[in-house]
């Protein structure tokens, strides 16, 4: 196949390839360079400011550098607030979210793939139109259900809509890589005499872990920067995630820009990281999450 | 096979608790929503059904249909831009170097929360110190720009973080669309002389009409109930010149306690958000191309 593209090409010669002239081409890599810098300067602006101290702010420009970087806005913000908590908070609704949205995706999608029932079609349509609907048309009768059960102000009521949420999307993932999976040892395996259980558990969920690490990591990045649910069902601020924390922790601090800069940093620091560790699951679970609609 | 598989009691443990989750939290509300519309109501006490007042009430609503045009604009600005990000993926896809760095870069946005994002676009956009009116009066534009509270232009200023949060995620699903067009349907075009902008126009574009169709609909019904970084970063202001729907029902449910209203704002949103899905899928049913 590649000996023959490369056939191809030298047919095609020199005169069939310069249609994009080296002018042309220099500017097209120029606006492709210039998108990357107006999509990560902001970013490090947001770095350098964190570490001035406000007089640097207010009388150098924007532009300039720290004389020298002022690591203690970030120990202020961090002991002066509750960030430590909101960060807690961010953690344990966040990773147990995902967890009960990917197992209970995991088996829906099973059911909907190997087993034998009716309704799998009204089913499918019914979690596959829930992609579609605005969270603000169910918030308020979501908020009247959380107070008559006594969850308003409760991590059940984020955790049980971060799930609710995002099942949709995730079975939708799941669904695609089900439909690849060859069914022969499930088939033995039934032969064999196993459970529903352990077909599922022990041969199923395995052989899905790629598939299944690509919708930890979207389902993650969703409840790590969700702001409606947390800001109307949680009030106490000890309850608070660090995305809905930070926007009333930063009001205090108005005219502190270092302040302000340092609580963004430590917000953004964790998906950042996983960014550079796991960029290639990311960008392959945005692109597979981009098949929702 | 068919005895386990069929076996009624396990579909039921493997399918009822994702189905109850989704429907007592996503359908019974919608409905609820619905129905909370037809009532005079402040959340705590006593509901006041009022026939299709609230819903009356919408249609004349200046301040909503207000909101509801801003919404329109960054649902057409929205669309708009696609046609930018399919430029750079188009021109990504071809043989760039380093275009797998590039595009992970242009996906940074997409990662922050829209609370981050919008504090720290008020800063860029702060008149004195931000860096966006420091940079253009260094290239001796006007940089005494009030970007966040002159009414005429906070609409745009707010439009603009919005497409650097998404800038990314479109070049992406265009980048990996246009990657899973067979090479040698392009080689073969080649072959027969057609310019690299033929190409792009005649072969690659009609190749991913689907995922062109799925974006389209992503973006607009995203722009129609759009909220977070616009509530953070104007809270709507000044003045309501950059309300949008969402953020209209927001407030008018929780700083005003008119539930009943609110509601029935919600209930219109879903409306407007299934019938564009519906709307754009229509209008372009036809153009889907196999690979053959």
């Amino acid at each position: 196949m590649s000996q023959r593209l490369a056939a191809a090409r030298a047919e095609a010669g020199p005169a069939g390839r310069s249609a994009a002239s080296p002018v042309l081409k220099t500017l097209l890599y120029a606006a492709l360079a210039l998108i990357a810098v107006a999509q990560v300067f902001p970013l490090l602006w947001l770095a350098v400011f964190s570490l001035k101290d406000t007089q640097e702010i207010f009388t150098k420009s924007p532009l300039s550098l720290p004389a020298s970087p002022k690591w203690e806005n970030y120990e202020k913000v961090w002991t002066e607030g509750n960030i430590g908590q909101y960060f807690f908070n961010s953690v344990w609704y966040t990773v147990a979210a995902v967890a009960a949205t990917v197992l209970l995706a995991s088996l829906v999608t099973f059911a909907l793939t190997r087993m034998k029932w009716g309704w799998k079609k009204p089913v499918l349509g019914l979690f596959m139109v829930g992609i579609m609907i605005p969270i603000h048309s169910t918030l308020i009768p979501l908020f009247q259900m959380f107070m008559k059960a006594g969850l308003t102000d409760h991590p059940l009521s984020i955790i049980l809509a971060y799930t609710a949420f995002n099942l949709p999307l995730t079975i939708m993932i799941l669904l695609g890589f089900y439909e690849t999976l060859p069914r022969e040892v499930e088939e033995a395996a039934v032969m064999d005499g196993c459970s529903v259980n352990r077909i599922f558990f022990q041969i199923v969920l395995p052989m899905t872990a790629s598939v299944l690490a690509t919708t930890v990591i979207i389902n993650m990045i969703y409840n790590w920067n969700e702001f409606v649910f947390v800001n109307t069902f949680i009030s106490s601020d000890t309850l608070k995630t660090l995305t809905v924390g930070i926007q009333n922790f930063i009001g205090q601090y108005s005219a502190d820009w270092g302040a302000i800069g340092a609580t963004l940093m430590i917000s953004i620091l964790p998906i950042l990281i996983a960014f550079f560790a796991l960029s290639n699951q990311i960008v392959e679970g945005m692109t597979a999450g981009s098949v929702k609609g | 096979m068919d005895k386990v598989m069929s076996n009624k009691k396990m579909i039921a443990l493997y399918v009822l608790p994702a189905l109850l989750l989704v429907l007592v939290l996503i359908y019974v509300p919608i409905v609820l929503t619905g129905y909370y519309g037809l009532m005079k109501w402040d959340g705590i006490g006593e509901m006041t059904f009022t026939g299709l007042d609230q819903y009356a009430k919408l249609v004349r609503d200046a301040a909503f249909w207000d909101s509801a045009g801003h919404s329109l604009l960054l649902a057409a600005f929205s669309a708009l831009s696609l046609l930018g990000y399919l430029a750079a993926a188009l021109v990504l896809a071809g043989e760039v170097k380093g275009a797998n760095l590039l595009r992970k870069l242009y996906l940074i946005p997409m990662l922050l929360s829209s609370v981050a994002i919008a504090q720290l676009w008020a800063k860029i956009y702060h008149p004195t110190n931000g860096i966006l009116n420091t940079l253009l009066g260094a290239v001796g534009l006007p940089d005494t720009v009030e970007w966040l509270s002159d009414t005429s232009i906070v609409l745009l200023s707010i439009f603009i973080p919005i497409i650097w949060q998404y800038a990314g995620f479109y070049i992406l699903i265009y980048y990996a669309a246009l990657k899973n067009i067979p090479t040698s349907l392009v080689e073969a075009a080649r072959i027969d002389g057609a310019s690299p902008l033929q190409i792009a126009l005649r072969v690659k574009l009609p190749l991913i009409a689907g995922v062109a169709k799925m974006t389209v609909v992503l973006a607009v019904v995203g722009s129609l109930k759009y909220f977070d970084l616009i509530y953070v970063m104007t809270g709507g202001g000044p003045n309501g010149a950059s309300e949008v729907m969402a953020s209209y029902m927001y407030k008018q449910a929780f700083s005003s306690y008119d539930f009943g209203y609110g509601s029935a704002i919600g209930f219109f949103l879903l409306l407007i958000c299934l019938a564009v899905t519906w709307l754009i899928r229509k209008l372009t049913s036809s153009e889907e191309v196999q690979y053959s």
